[in-house]
């Protein structure tokens, strides 16, 4: 019994010793199974693994370059960038974005606005990394945030540049404004090859300077290989690419006397187009009502983007290059100047007026009950006698007055470097012939060519069209292109880009000729219509008054103006140049319903001519001394 | 030599007593590359690896203490380690904590332990014990009350759901039943049984464990889900190559990619760092270490001091071979730590003292037969 137990565990214990060299065989075959399992990653696919470990680590990251500045004549900044914090949800990270939205407003303050506007970005907004929920966040925000950051998973503070504009609405329709980048600008983009330069940047020039020079401002994008974690944070930068900041636009603007003419137009509608009539050079350009670019900047409120497209006094709507006006009695001496340098008339050639001028049955009436008298042309100029006008439009015909005005620029675009310029209409028959389709229409009555004469009638053209006719003037005939760049600079290099004059045309115009409608339009100010403005004036300024009709009167019926709805009211209209000799500055000053030429544009473009030519600066300006809000100014980059 | 009156000779010659150099030697091997990797994985935060030298330092001792207890007396914990580990899967089953949805822990006064962890040990003691009280008459009858002594802790195991350590203590089981001698057709049976209830068994599954083996499938279905963990860790031990990227060097480990990296995927630190070659001297260790272990089954004394020295062996093989191949993506992911050389206090404790037994085997392999 105890051998065969003996044996029994001996048995026992041999097939115990079986099984352990059965399962070390077993860990033996497993282990190479693992080891197999390694030699596959490790070596016949590590490449795949490899590439796609540094794909996991390494991100490139655009370096956004520092937008350039925008500075006047004078170099004083009108738009400059600030940094700013934004709180910013990455929306593919997000599962519960309501929810998330509500824990965040527990902690900041978010508006249903801010809700709103984050709503549309993200629909609009294709593959975007991250979108803000909140602009510029206070010191505290960001710190109560900071504190509760890990309970926000996918929701992070950055740090951006804003656009400022620290004149707030003063050359807003200059400036222009920012946008987000839509799908539209990124196919833009995509067809100019600048879509690389465009990664990472999320504002673009919409209107204005910052969209005309875009090109300029923007920059080079940088790239930076950063190598990030799983939860796609940068962790270190591997290697960078800088950014070159954009270049430093310098306008030939001079925002103070932007500021004056603002101030003058006050909160009527209209525009102010002041030129260097020896560079074409932009000197002032406003159009009221504008708009705070400021509040573009960080996405605009859809609240106030709806008010501004739905104002019926179209804030966006730039007046001085887009705004069409028939231009009255400005129109005058343009045609004086035909009659001279056509021959048709003499400085000593005069008409007596009666009051009207008759033709083809019907009858013109001047604005002077019982006429002007005798009238030679410098008065014709001077008391704005339309009779005299009459005469001499029928004199002239309208193919030569067409022939004559063209290359003043009138009904054509003067090519400034802003967006959105209208044609205007200087009449023709040609004109006509194009412009209507039925052929009763489109023939040329004689009887159309007598209002011509006085600036009504098909006549529109742009404030713009009107400073630089009137610029063209003052130079004695050079026709220059009209513009608001002066010179760009690299702020890296200090390299100088000067943009110089361009002269579209020269007209051969008699010099006496020129001097005689110069020296009438002196007299305008001096002894005419615009003598009252610019009474007891400092320095010598030609000018004249218009008076433009909105509605057309019926035969016979006198213009009332009481009894005519506000917006019925005639455009005052006025051009000037100052001073009488070799002048510097030419301008066109457009009141919507504002009356005679006499009564609201002629005051205003005073106020403009005495800052301009006096340093003048009119009460209630220096309280608007340039507002500094938020955030540091960051003109470095890096 | 002696110092200050102290025969440290002697002391030494004490403290050393008992204890396999072998083992020990590849244990410290794989400790310290365990510290090595975990270094690497703790560069955000160092104080673990301070934390996992005073872990080593507890299970040191507690390996030394179990080496110098004959397997004789261990025979006599069998019984009431295993009642008293079953009671605390009772009751954690009733007043356990929730911690990510699975009632795995237990209060204990201010502490909490994890029972299922003890029945680790507990189980192969446990049957260990059984099959060497009825050694001389083997019956299917005494296979079958082993099989019942195996499936109730695992099945309460397996309900917390804690399908990792279940997986463990089923395999510790299983290898004691085996080597108790099994009959091959019984055997054979048994897992043609088990494969036919593999589809039951996908029923009992929870969704999160059919995912797992859903995405180890095809881990691209899920890639940011379920498949994340196995996808960068599979990047992580394929572009480690060869030589791997050198020590600190792993992107994948130090960018966060690889969750759970202190832990149970220290593993895909340690193989993108030191690639192929690493972790053939891993498997080298691992395969040295478990051999070691089965030839002290293979002459240990007694019935029970063999069962219990084979099944711990192949533990050691089960938690390598489930770490690694999880890690590597040709296992599902269950929660089963690199031995030796994951992070974490319990499980370093539970193999050291596994090892403390193996030596304790194997310095009483000759007692009882003299």
């Amino acid at each position: 019994m105890l051998g065969s137990e003996i044996r029994n565990s001996e048995r026992e214990l041999q097939q115990f010793q079986l099984r352990v060299g059965i399962a070390g065989v077993a860990v033996l075959i497993a282990f190479a199974l693992l080891g197999a399992r390694f030699l596959y990653l490790q070596l016949v696919q590590h490449d795949i693994y490899q590439a796609k470990a540094e794909d996991n680590r390494i991100s490139v990251v655009p370096v956004t370059p520092n937008r350039g500045l925008i500075v006047d004549r004078n170099g004083v900044v009108i738009a400059r960038n600030y940094s700013g914090y934004t709180l910013e949800i990455f929306p593919k990270r997000v599962r519960n974005m309501e929810r998330l939205i509500d824990q965040l407003a527990e902690l900041v303050d978010i508006q249903p606005r801010d809700r709103f506007r984050f709503r549309k970005l993200l629909a609009e907004t294709r593959n975007a990394e991250s979108l803000p929920i909140r602009n510029r966040l206070s010191d505290e925000e960001v710190a109560r945030f900071a504190v509760n950051r890990y309970r926000f998973e996918g929701v992070e503070i950055k740090a951006r540049l804003f656009r400022q504009y620290p004149f707030g609405d003063v050359g807003s329709h200059v400036l222009g404004y920012m946008g987000r980048v839509t799908t539209a600008d990124q196919q833009r983009f995509d067809e100019e090859g600048t879509s690389a330069n465009y990664r990472g940047t999320d504002f673009v020039g919409k209107a204005g300077v910052e969209a005309t020079y875009e090109a300029e401002l923007h920059g080079t994008t940088g790239f930076e290989q950063v190598e990030i974690d799983a939860a796609g944070r940068g962790i270190r930068s591997l290697s960078r690419t800088p950014s070159q900041p954009g270049n430093d636009v310098t306008l030939t603007l001079d925002m103070r006397l932007q500021q004056v003419a603002e101030l003058a137009l006050g909160d009527r509608r209209g525009a102010v187009v002041a030129v260097d009539p020896n560079s074409g050079g932009i000197l002032a350009l406003v159009s009221k009502p504008g708009f705070d670019p400021n509040l573009f900047v960080d996405g605009i409120d859809p609240q106030y983007w709806a008010e501004l497209n739905t104002n019926e006094d179209h804030p966006l709507n730039n007046r001085a290059i887009s705004g069409l006006y028939p231009p009255g009695s400005t129109i005058k001496p343009f045609l004086a100047l035909a009659a001279l340098e056509t021959g048709k008339r003499k400085p000593s050639s005069a008409i007596f007026d009666p009051g009207f001028f008759d033709f083809g049955g019907r009858r013109f009436r001047d604005d002077k009950k019982g006429g002007h008298g005798t009238v030679d042309l410098y008065k014709s100029i001077v008391e704005s006698c339309d009779t005299y006008y009459y005469h001499l439009s029928n004199d002239l015909g309208i193919e030569a007055i067409a022939r004559f005005l063209g290359p003043f620029g009138f009904g054509s675009r003067t090519g400034i470097d802003l967006a959105g310029e209208s044609v205007g209409v200087l009449p023709s028959p040609e004109w006509k012939m194009r412009r209507f389709k039925q052929p009763a229409q489109q023939k040329w009555f004689a009887g159309e060519t007598i209002s011509i004469g006085i600036g009504q009638g098909y006549h529109s053209y742009t404030p713009i069209q009107l400073a630089q006719a009137t610029a063209m003037i003052a130079s004695g005939g050079t026709l220059y292109r009209p513009r608001l760049i002066a010179h760009i600079d690299n702020p890296r290099t200090g390299e100088r880009r000067e943009i110089s004059a361009e002269v579209l045309r020269n007209v051969a115009l008699k010099p006496e000729n020129v001097d005689f409608i110069k020296r009438a339009m002196a007299g305008v100010t001096k002894e005419g219509t615009g003598a009252r403005a610019f009474a007891k004036v400092e320095y010598t300024v030609g000018g004249k008054t218009g008076t433009a009709q909105v509605i057309a009167m019926k035969q016979g019926e006198k213009y009332e103006e009481h009894k005519v709805a506000e917006r019925h009211r005639d455009h005052s209209l006025f051009i000037a140049f100052a001073p009488l000799d070799s002048p510097r500055i030419a301008m066109a000053v457009v009141v919507e319903n504002g009356g005679f030429g006499a009564r609201a544009a002629a005051p205003l473009a005073r106020t403009v001519l005495d800052y301009f030519m006096l340093g003048k600066v009119p009460a209630g300006l220096e309280q608007q001394a340039p507002e500094h809000e938020g955030g540091s100014e960051d003109d470095e980059s890096d | 030599m002696e110092l200050a009156g102290i025969p440290v000779r002697r002391v030494v010659d004490r403290l050393v007593e008992g204890i396999d150099s072998t083992l020990l030697v590849l244990i410290l091997a794989l400790s310290m590359i365990g510290l090595a990797a975990l270094f690497s994985a703790s560069y955000d935060t160092p104080s673990r690896v301070v934390g996992q030298l005073a872990n080593l330092g507890v299970a040191l001792v507690a390996m030394w203490l179990v080496a110098q207890v004959p397997p004789q007396t261990m025979m006599r914990f069998a019984v009431p380690a295993y009642v008293v580990g079953l009671l605390f899967l009772v009751a954690v089953a009733l007043f356990g904590d929730v911690v990510n949805g699975a009632r795995r822990w237990l209060h204990v006064g201010v502490t909490r332990f994890q029972p299922s962890e003890m029945m680790k040990l507990a189980l192969p003691l446990m049957l260990a014990w059984y099959f060497h009280k009825h050694e001389q008459t083997l019956r299917l009858t005494n296979f079958a009350v082993g099989a019942l002594l195996l499936v109730v802790p695992l099945g309460l195991i397996a309900r917390q759901p804690d399908l990792g350590t279940a997986a463990l203590v089923g395999a510790a089981g299983f290898y004691v039943i085996f080597f108790a001698g099994l009959g091959w057709k019984v055997l054979g049976t048994l897992i043609g049984l088990g494969l036919a209830a593999l589809p039951v068994a996908w029923g009992f599954l929870h969704g999160y464990q059919r995912k797992r083996v859903l995405t180890l499938l095809d881990p691209t279905t899920d890639p940011l889900g379920a498949g994340y963990h196995i996808i960068q860790s599979t990047i992580a031990v394929g572009s480690g190559g060869l030589w791997g990227k050198g020590w600190l060097n792993g992107t994948q480990a130090h960018l966060e990619f690889i969750p759970e990296r202190h832990t149970d995927f220290i593993f895909a630190v340690f193989s993108e760092e030191f690639g192929l070659i690493g972790n053939l001297v891993l498997l080298l260790l691992y395969f040295l270490l478990i051999g070691r272990g089965l030839y002290i089954a293979a002459h240990a004394a007694t019935v029970f001091a063999r069962l219990l020295a084979a099944a711990i062996s192949l533990m050691f093989f089960t938690y390598a071979f489930v770490n690694m191949g999880m890690v590597s993506g040709i296992l599902p992911v269950v929660g089963v730590p690199l031995p030796f050389v994951s992070y974490g206090g319990t499980a370093l404790l539970t193999l050291f003292i596994g090892a403390g037994i193996l030596m304790s085997v194997h310095r009483y392999r000759k007692l009882v037969q003299t």
